[in-house]
């Protein structure tokens, strides 16, 4: 029997990612760099490459690709200089773009990741360069024509290409979500896939197990959300192996997803289109970087996602698995820290923010820096809970209220009569009514069945709104029945 | 050694027409221009920097400051035809 394809080959995976950067103004011009304007509104004699007009480098943009380099653990190329690459489209008006060939700004750094089984792996990064984002077109197939806007054409882009380190769609997958969780946390860019801002493309091949020549690559295009790299990768895989296991060999070429088709298939394209004739930029003066540029910007970096994490884990000793769901949202990360300068009980805050209130985050398809939920509020209710004047129950019902009215817990409770109900005699007439409506199952709990006494309290749960303290409850109806 | 051929994808790189008789002798222009310029492979440059300009400038910044833009249709002007606000190319195909 021969081996499944899948063991008897190995899969070989690099990104090239490209990132635009949220500067205010473009890369080479003063034109602003904004997304969703009316077409070609935002362009200039630069930007549409006019006889005459001279780029000059945003300081910015440049201050940016060398804080993603830093957090990319790269070496800062202390001579950068840019080069045309040349190619004829029209959503390029120059007719060619303004990259960088030989001598980029970021060179041979890594980013760590975490493995589907647990282990930390390492992605090393090849290069990272500034160049210049090209214009938006529109295939128009009923008038059989292309719409051109150039808004977009110098908005500043980075380029992020890896070794081909990964090993499968679910590596570059994690590596994808890993690298957009330490760009956003940079604040150089929104990272949005669906708008375009980080983009993906994939170098596949595969190769027998063991060998050491990497086996022929097609690069796949047009995957436009981090769900569709997955499947786009994966279904990409799958046709290697289906080609190599038939006798087949595969053809060095670029494709493109088809999201609903599920499928990937030839870019056509004319045969020469990759020989870009690269060329120093005469328009742009080289740049010497200087430890000191290179260290006044390290010093603004902030904590990373990794650092915070073992930080998170150590300082509040929080699990691996808690603090990585804190790190996914610096807010959210923020607002534990502050409840836990609060509150003591680190496990109990940390549940509540990535157990009720991510949910309401969730419900509300809101990110949390836009509810005015305060540190303080939040810490306030978890006490409230603790001390067990309310019930979890009620006390999920009072953070809904408070990330609606920004209200303290206190508030909340004395007006909406919420506070939990722990006197013995209120509680006892509750049991009383319940055993009464649910006499099969106080039969049951008096013949042993005690799990049914859960199913009692719930019963008590719901007739007080959340109100009875569910142990009493509890306490109770064994009293009762035992009598 | 430059061929015809080497001279017809250069052409079509460029997209630059060329007659038939223009690439005989583009050949030949070619084929001196090359000659010379390998005359400076011979030198040894393995102490000189690469220049990466001819100007003796360097770190030439701008600050990011947005400047107002072109209006739509100042730019739209010097386009061929255009659309709802869109420079109208004929069909590109990715
Ligand atoms: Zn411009």
């Amino acid at each position: 029997m021969s081996q499944a394809p899948k063991q008897k080959y190995e899969t070989v995976i690099g990104l090239e990612v490209h990132l635009q950067l949220d500067t205010a103004t473009k890369i080479f011009c003063g034109c602003a760099n904004k997304f969703g304007e009316a077409p070609n509104t935002l362009t200039c004699p630069v930007c549409l490459g006019l006889p005459g007009s001279l780029p000059v480098v945003n300081e910015k943009a440049l201050e940016y690709a060398i804080k993603v380099g830093l957090a990319l653990n790269c070496t800062i190329n202390p001579f950068v200089k840019f080069d045309r690459k040349n190619y004829f489209y029209p959503d390029c008006p120059k007719a060619y773009q303004i990259s960088q060939y030989d001598f980029p700004i970021c060179r041979q750094g890594y980013l760590m990741i975490e493995t589907a089984e647990g282990e930390p792996k390492k992605v090393r990064i090849n290069r990272a360069h500034l160049e210049e984002d090209a214009g938006k077109l529109i295939h128009d197939d009923a008038h059989n024509c292309s719409l051109v806007d150039y808004n977009r054409t110098g908005t500043p882009l980075m380029e992020i290409v890896t070794e081909p380190d990964l090993r499968s769609a679910d590596e570059a997958y994690r590596y994808l979500q890993d690298l957009k969780l330490t760009l956003s946390y940079l604040g150089v860019s929104d990272c949005d896939m669906e708008k375009g801002s980080l983009r993906c493309d994939a170098n596949i091949s595969i190769r027998p197990m063991g060998e050491q020549k990497l086996g022929t690559k097609t690069e796949l295009k047009n995957m436009n959300s981090f769900k569709a790299v997955k499947a786009g990768l994966e279904h990409e895989i799958g046709r290697h192996f289906a080609m190599l296991e038939s006798g087949q060999s595969i053809v060095q070429e670029t494709r493109l997803w088809d999201e609903a088709r599920g499928r990937t298939f030839t870019m056509r394209s004319k045969e020469e289109a990759h020989d870009y004739r690269y060329f120093p930029e005469p328009d742009l003066v080289p740049l010497m970087l200087d430890n000191i540029t290179v260290e006044k910007v390290k010093a603004s970096l902030p904590e990373l996602p990794m650092q915070k994490r073992e930080r998170l884990m150590q300082r509040y000793q929080l699990a691996a698995y808690d603090a990585n769901i804190l790190v996914q949202d610096p807010v959210l990360a923020a607002l534990f820290e502050q409840c836990a300068a609060r509150y003591a009980d680190t496990k109990k805050i940390c549940n509540w923010i990535n157990g009720p209130l991510m949910k309401e985050l969730n419900e509300r398809k809101t990110p949390a820096a836009t509810i005015g939920l305060t540190a303080e509020n939040l810490a306030d209710l978890i006490k409230r809970v603790d001390e067990g004047v309310l019930s979890n129950l009620a006390g999920k019902d009072v953070l809904t209220f408070m990330i609606d009215t920004g209200q303290s817990v206190d508030t909340i409770i004395k007006e909406k009569g919420l506070a939990q109900v722990s006197d013995d005699s209120a509680l006892e007439k509750i049991v009383a009514e319940i055993l009464q409506e649910h006499q099969d199952i106080a039969d049951q709990i008096r013949a042993g069945k005690e799990s049914a006494v859960g199913f009692l309290v719930g019963q008590a749960m719901r007739k007080t709104q959340g109100k009875a303290n569910p142990k009493k409850i509890g306490e109770i109806i064994k009293k009762t029945l035992s009598q | 050694m430059i061929s015809e051929k080497d001279v017809k994808h250069v052409a079509s790189l460029a997209r630059i027409h060329l007659k038939d008789q223009e690439i005989g002798r583009l050949t030949k222009d070619l084929e001196k221009i090359l000659d010379y310029i390998h005359k400076l492979n011979t030198l040894d440059v393995s102490g000189v920097q690469p220049t990466g300009h001819v100007l003796p400038l360097k770190n030439v910044y701008r600050k990011d400051a947005v400047r107002p833009s072109l209006a739509q249709q100042e730019v739209l002007k010097m386009s061929v035809e255009q659309q709802d606000g869109f420079f109208k190319v004929p069909k590109v195909i990715e």
